[in-house]
């Protein structure tokens, strides 16, 4: 297991460094630290940003002033404290994540881009949609939008890569590839990620008292649907405890 | 500004020059965050249905009310059937409209700050939308006279575009190939016409990195300096997405983000390197001169 680093990304962001990779181990070291990290509640910290390999900590640098240098910015202390918190997460265990299904509507004007997918990787589109529906994805991230949640598991036979033109406009709810992540379009956003399906539940509403449906560090299945569902009435995914 | 929502990819917002709206909120009583009006490059035209005090910061606006010149960086009283026109700006790109009571937008995940660019919050504005104002504290509206006196705007908005903005290094700034690391802290570089709240797209000499790096994407802040395969590098402001997957070639120090918002689409932008600590150490300056200046514009307002 490499050390961690830190970095200084401003006065008052400090980026903690596992890696700089995706792995699925490294990401879930990441959800630990900021687990540990959260339940701490170290001074002055105000938000972490888990990533792939990083967790960038904001912070108020003002509540770390060292007295005696007042002239030196005071991220060392804080590093210390946050290494210290950081160590002993990893030799415990973080809570069990969170298993999240989603329902998928596949192909046809749910996933426009299922046809080119099953061409790309020589598999049938039955065989593309079964082999996105078989892992349980970690939540790697959040990012490029509230509620844009990046997924790790993909099967290497779903790699392909993005199009060529990136969509202007790519519908809300759309369950898309590229390269050897997977993800859900919260709201309707640019993408070159292929679209393989539409759900139906909303990944995202800033009044809700969970806003994002997917956080940091759970755990996801998808369930292909027939088109009837999609249409019915929105209902929430189904949290598997 | 929306805070402690960072993990779930929603970003702060907030305002593009901090003091600015800081300061203009002092000015008309209202506490340092109250919601207030950003005007970017133009500002609307505004038809007043009753009485209000108001007060402008930033960028230097040739502010007219019935026709006639008003100042900015002071409270001004304005009555019912009065018409305030902000639409031509003379230098700099972003003022601070604040009036006092605050606007009154109900809050959205604990803040009222609008991000088109994360479609949280308020619309921008448009011709013949109806703004609503918070109540506004006895204390504030039992002064008289509040327009007898200014902030020097000197200290606290700077449109002279040949001063450098102070440049902290980043992840990847030694990535850079010789020429790119030279010609980022020589040269001048022209903001470009797609800047938005979003980020100052930055055009210049086409930086490099010395050997191509596989990134996978990483948190960014405001001031974060990225470097897309086109080598025209991007400044992040306060609608900048919470993550990014290119290079991170600098990080503008904090206290010249309110410098960065007042450049205009052509106005250049020259870097200098500068220390942690003595970044640092301006940034508390800056917060000391402006934690005074509050204070004394409170007293002088609520005396």
């Amino acid at each position: 297991m490499s050390a961690i680093t830190f970095e200084a990304l401003g006065e008052s962001t400090l980026l903690l460094r596992f890696d700089q990779c995706i792995d699925r181990s490294i990401n879930a070291r990441v959800h630990a630290a900021a687990a540990a990290i959260d339940a701490a509640r170290v001074r002055g910290v105000l938000e972490l940003i888990p990533a792939y390999a990083t967790l960038a900590i904001r912070y108020d640098p003002a509540q770390w002033l060292d007295h005696e240098l007042p002239d030196r910015h005071p991220w060392r202390g804080l590093a210390a404290a946050l290494e210290a918190v950081v160590e002993r997460a990893t030799a415990t265990t973080a809570n069990a994540p969170r298993l999240i299904e989603v329902p998928v509507c596949y192909g046809g004007a749910y996933g426009e881009d299922l046809a080119i997918v099953a061409e790309h990787t020589g598999l049938s589109q039955d065989d593309v949609v079964a082999l996105h529906c078989a892992p349980t994805y970690q939540v790697a991230m959040l990012g490029f939008a509230p509620g844009f949640a990046y997924l790790l598991g993909l099967d290497a036979r779903l790699q392909v890569p993005r199009r060529a033109q990136p969509r202007v406009r790519v519908p809300l709810g759309s369950v898309a590839i590229g390269g050897a992540q997977t993800g859900i379009y919260p709201r309707e956003l640019p993408g070159g990620w292929q679209l393989l399906g539409r759900t139906p539940v909303a990944l995202f509403d800033a009044r809700r008292a969970r806003p994002a449906l997917l956080a940091p560090g759970d755990h996801v299945r998808f369930r292909a649907i027939p088109a009837e569902q999609f249409e019915q009435p929105q209902h929430p995914a189904d949290t598997l405890e | 500004m929306r805070i402690g929502h960072a993990g779930l990819g929603i970003g702060r917002s907030g305002p593009m020059d901090s003091p600015a709206l800081r300061l203009a909120n002092a000015l008309v009583g209202n506490a340092g965050d109250c919601s207030a009006l950003e005007l970017s490059l133009s500002g609307p035209l505004l038809e007043f249905t009753a009485d209000h005090r108001v007060a402008i910061c930033g960028a230097e606006v040739d502010l007219r009310l019935d026709g006639d010149a008003v100042p900015t960086w002071c409270a001004m009283d304005i009555a019912a059937g009065s018409t305030l026109d902000t639409r031509r700006f003379r230098r700099g790109a972003r003022a601070i409209l604040a009036v006092a009571g605050g606007l009154d937008v109900a809050p959205l995940l604990g803040s009222p700050s609008a991000d088109v660019n994360a479609g949280l919050g308020p619309s921008p504005l448009r011709a013949g939308d109806e703004l609503c104002v918070g109540p506004v504290a006895h204390a504030a509206r039992s002064v008289a006279g509040a327009q007898r006196w200014r902030i020097d705007p000197a200290h606290w908005f700077d449109a002279d575009d040949s001063r450098p903005l102070r440049l902290l290094k980043a992840t990847h700034t030694d990535k850079l190939d010789a020429p790119s690391h030279r010609a980022l802290f020589a040269e001048a570089f022209r903001v470009s016409t797609d800047s938005n709240r979003v980020g100052v797209r930055l055009l210049g000499p086409g930086l490099r990195l010395g050997v191509p790096i596989e990134l996978v994407s990483e948190p960014v802040a405001a001031g974060t300096l990225q470097l897309p395969p086109g080598g025209q590098p991007i400044a992040l402001t306060a609608e900048h997405p919470t993550t990014g997957g290119y290079p991170r070639i600098g990080q503008i120090a904090e206290v010249d983000l309110a410098r960065l918002a007042q450049r205009r689409p052509g106005d250049q932008v020259r870097f200098e390197m500068i220390t942690l600590d003595a970044a640092f150490a301006l940034l508390c300056r800056r917060e000391r001169e402006l934690g005074a200046l509050l204070t004394t514009i409170r007293e002088r307002t609520h005396a």
